[in-house]
């Protein structure tokens, strides 16, 4: 192996990286709207699902992926609703909301699918105009004769689907409005102290909808990459606990955008590994099984949910519904 | 939102800061508020005291729009006025101090004081505004606090700066203050009267509520006594004095000075020496303290809440761990291994009672005289056979102690939650001491408790030290230690700063020891 295809192969893993985080890195941001806000979002997974699934259908009617992706916007702000008026107005518990929401996307999308396409589940194949397709950046084709930087910039950076771009440019957008704007002030205020906000005279409730919403939109987003760009058509249960992965990579973040930028960047990156390269042969003494590098990803939510990397300390509201005391 | 509207004739010169007409409110069956007609004077220091439950927080949380009254009328400078909801309290000028802060802890002091008042979407031109105006405030009264530092780094005395500096951005005319003085040491309560006699003097109004009379007595212009949600009396401070205020408060004479014996010593009982305990983080939260306990005395624990008293009771009380020596009667304890728990230490006739009874103490979704029993439930007097517990025994036995403390109602089947504050407190009091024990560690006795509760829970405390046992008393109340306590060491970050026999001290000495001054400067 010389140096050249060493290269290569770099620069392939990088692509495949990027490629692969971009639902993560959505999903991720919207689950970090929602609990800065103090709303738990365990549902991630299934508003991603569900807008998968409509977006798919929406696209492969219209033949427009971009009115797909509004379609998979829409059924996950219905989602979001549906939990923001469980968690928030009805004041439930906003995981049993999470969890029964993922039960009923992964119900509704195949009961749905089978009835419109009888494909068990699946939608008919994105054609032509129906699904997204890469975008060229300027001067890629010219620049990739330049060694190094030309590849990087033409194979890794250029040559993505829009929505990849669309997440990478949500990252400090999220952080502006998070950390500069009145808006974001609130919202953290909620989720930290939400009486400290209403004795302000700013309404509580109207904060967390927002949030909430905002992660639907998010959410709708990584559920239109999946079916529309990733792939070509919605297929069963497609999100493959990516929702949870996003959480993990949440808490691992500790609730900062552009930390939660890395922490999908490193899920995206062992997902790439096991997928380009399903053995690893360790300097021909004996290979790593393809199973434990699929497992990878997997492995390290649990180690970060299970608390092993450092204390990650939530917003302090998370998860209570604000009363009013007596 | 606030409609000024319908000016009455009321607006003669002298047209009182506040003035409410007849409110009520109700929380379900619970009448909180009833029928309550008040006149703040513009530029006054005006108290409100009454016992815990007398409806002085539902009072003020009303004229803050919290809540809505049910019936009544408020007027803002003599203009009636609508105060739906907290906007509409900041627009009419009434800015709140709440008891527990309204506070964001991992913001800024800056962040804090503007949000929900930022003056546009972006918050960079507020937070520039709010640095200049927190200046010129701090000059003006005493309010000097760092506009960039993490609230949660901040002292307590220097949150509730952040508090009044938050109601005054607001351009707050009436000040409303929410037993302001329970988390400050004497010094810092002093500082904080003088910024409010400061701010009275530049016309600013203040409501202060209270349940310490001699805050009332040192604060304030005019004082309104609230009993079982009703305003019994309003009257000039210079014209009142306490005893007939707490007869005011509590329906009855009360006796506000503790009746006691001078202490019969015993042996030492309790030996504490270079005892120390690490929280959670590994932080040291009790750097090797020492001290004795004999019998018949009653050892007082001063100093500002989180200086490591919570933690004292702890690793006495077998809660958590600990390294040093705790000896009874000369006998060392566990204080790492197997016997290093709550069962162990009643087992060597220590009894605890909690400072938080809610968490620690109680459970609240439990009945009485289940809770009655709780730690003494392997008792065999509890036992009908190996496998079945006497719940007519325990029932019974609830049911005297019950009548022994006057717990009210004396309904043993009621759950913990539904009594009041005193009344949860004697539950576990009767629990502890009707076991007649050797140690009896105390928290907080009469936190939240009713002057009258107070009362008799001070006389059953210094009852069991007249029969001759060691007790070991943690407060936050200065006039508690000094009243009920013959022996005081002060705790400041985990160390005692100093000791004294309560009789030869007093609160300027003890209060200065509690701010952290050596031994020798105090």
């Amino acid at each position: 192996m010389d140096f050249a295809d060493l290269f290569l192969q770099f620069t392939v893993t990088l692509d495949m990286t990027i490629r692969l985080s971009t639902v993560l890195i959505l999903a991720c941001l919207a689950g970090l709207f929602s609990e800065r806000a103090g709303i738990f979002d365990i549902g991630l997974e299934g508003k991603m699902l569900i807008a998968a699934f409509f977006s798919a259908a929406a696209a492969y009617h219209s033949g427009n992926a971009w009115i797909g992706v509004l379609a998979g916007i829409g059924a996950s702000m219905v989602f979001a609703l549906i939990h923001g008026l469980a968690s928030i107005t009805y004041r439930g518990n906003q995981l049993i909301s999470g969890v029964a929401l993922n039960f009923l996307a992964s119900g509704l999308t195949v009961v749905i699918g089978n009835a419109w396409y009888q494909k068990g589940g699946s939608t008919p194949p994105l054609t032509g105009n129906g699904r997204f397709h890469e975008i060229t950046l300027p001067f890629a084709d010219l620049l990739r004769d330049v060694p190094m930087l030309g590849p990087l910039y033409a194979d890794v950076l250029s040559g993505h689907k829009p929505i990849v771009y669309i997440a990478f440019l949500v990252v400090p957008l999220s952080w502006w409005v998070l950390f500069r704007t009145r808006f974001g002030l609130r919202l953290r205020a909620v989720g930290e102290n939400p009486a400290s906000v209403d004795t302000a005279g700013v309404s509580v409730i109207r904060q967390r909808y927002a949030a909430v919403l905002i992660a639907g939109v998010l959410c709708g987003i990584a559920g239109a990459y999946l079916s529309t760009s990733q792939a070509a058509s919605f297929g069963k249960e497609m999100t493959a606990g990516r929702g949870f992965i996003a959480l993990a990579a949440l808490i691992f973040s500790k609730w900062r955008p552009f930390y939660a930028l890395m922490a999908c960047l490193l899920f995206g990156l062992l997902e790439a590994i096991s997928n380009l390269y399903p053995s690893i042969d360790v300097i021909g003494l004996f290979s790593i099984p393809v199973q434990f590098t699929q497992a990878l990803p997997y492995i390290l939510t649990v180690v970060i949910l299970a608390g092993f990397v450092g204390k990650a300390i939530p917003p302090k509201a998370g998860g209570a519904p604000y009363v009013k005391e007596r | 939102m606030s409609e000024q509207s319908t000016k009455t004739g009321r607006q003669e010169t002298a047209a009182p800061a506040i003035e409410l007409i007849g409110i009520s409110k109700a929380f379900g069956p619970v009448q909180a508020n009833k029928d309550i007609s008040m006149s703040v004077a513009k530029g006054a220091i005006h108290g409100i005291v009454g016992e815990n439950g007398a409806g002085k927080s539902t009072l003020m949380s009303i004229l803050y729009g919290f809540y809505k009254a049910d019936a009544g009328e408020i007027f803002v400078n003599g203009v009636a006025t609508q105060i739906p909801d907290s906007q509409a309290a900041i627009k009419a000028g009434i800015g709140m101090v709440h008891q527990h802060f309204m506070l964001v802890e991992n913001f800024t002091v800056l962040e804090n004081i503007i949000l929900g008042v930022e003056d546009g979407a972006l918050i960079k031109p507020s937070l520039a505004k709010a640095r200049s105006v927190l200046l010129e405030l701090a000059h003006e009264y005493e309010l000097e606090v760092d506009p960039d530092e993490i609230v949660e780094n901040l002292s307590v005395g220097h949150q509730q700066r952040v508090e009044i500096l938050k109601a005054l951005y607001r351009q707050a005319d009436i000040l409303i203050l929410d037993e302001p003085t329970g988390v400050l040491t004497p010094t810092e309560a002093e500082h904080l009267f003088r910024i409010l006699r400061n701010l009275r003097d530049q016309g600013k109004t203040i409501i202060l509520i209270t349940h310490k009379l001699k805050e009332i007595m040192n604060a304030t212009d005019t004082v309104s006594v609230m009993r079982r949600g009703k305003m019994t009396a309003t009257v000039k401070t210079a014209e009142t004095s306490p005893p007939e205020l707490a007869e005011l408060m509590v329906g009855r004479k009360v006796l506000l000075q503790v009746d006691k014996s001078p202490p019969k010593l015993g042996e030492t009982v309790l030996e504490v020496s270079d005892l120390r305990v690490r929280n959670e983080f590994g932080v040291e939260r009790l750097k090797g303290i020492s001290f004795n306990v004999r019998a018949g005395e009653i050892l007082g624990i001063a100093g500002v809440a989180g200086n490591g008293q919570s933690e004292l009771l702890e690793v006495l009380g077998g809660i958590c761990t600990g390294t040093g020596s705790i000896k009874v009667h000369g006998d060392e304890l566990d204080l790492t291994g197997n016997h290093s728990d709550g069962q162990s230490r009643r087992a060597r006739g220590i009894a605890h009672v909690p400072e938080d009874r809610q968490r620690l103490g109680l459970i609240m979704d439990f009945m009485a005289w289940e809770n009655a029993c709780f730690g003494y439930h392997h008792d065999p007097k509890y036992q009908k056979n190996w496998l079945m517990m006497d719940n007519a025994a325990i029932l019974a036995d609830a049911a005297a102690k019950m009548e022994n403390f006057d717990i009210r109602p004396p309904n043993p089947r009621l759950l913990a939650q539904n009594f009041s504050g005193g009344n949860q407190q004697k539950i576990v009091l009767a629990r502890e001491i009707e076991r007649n024990p050797e140690i009896l560690l105390v928290g907080q006795p009469t936190r939240g408790v009713d002057i009258g509760a107070i009362e008799f829970i001070h006389k059953q405390i210094v009852a069991l030290r007249d029969a001759g046992k060691a007790i070991l008393l943690v407060s936050v109340e200065l006039d508690e230690i000094l009243s009920l306590t013959d022996r005081v060491a002060v705790m400041f970050d985990g160390n005692i700063q100093g000791e004294r026999v309560t009789a030869e001290t007093d609160e300027k000495e003890l209060g200065l020891m509690m701010a952290g001054a050596s031994e020798e400067a105090a």
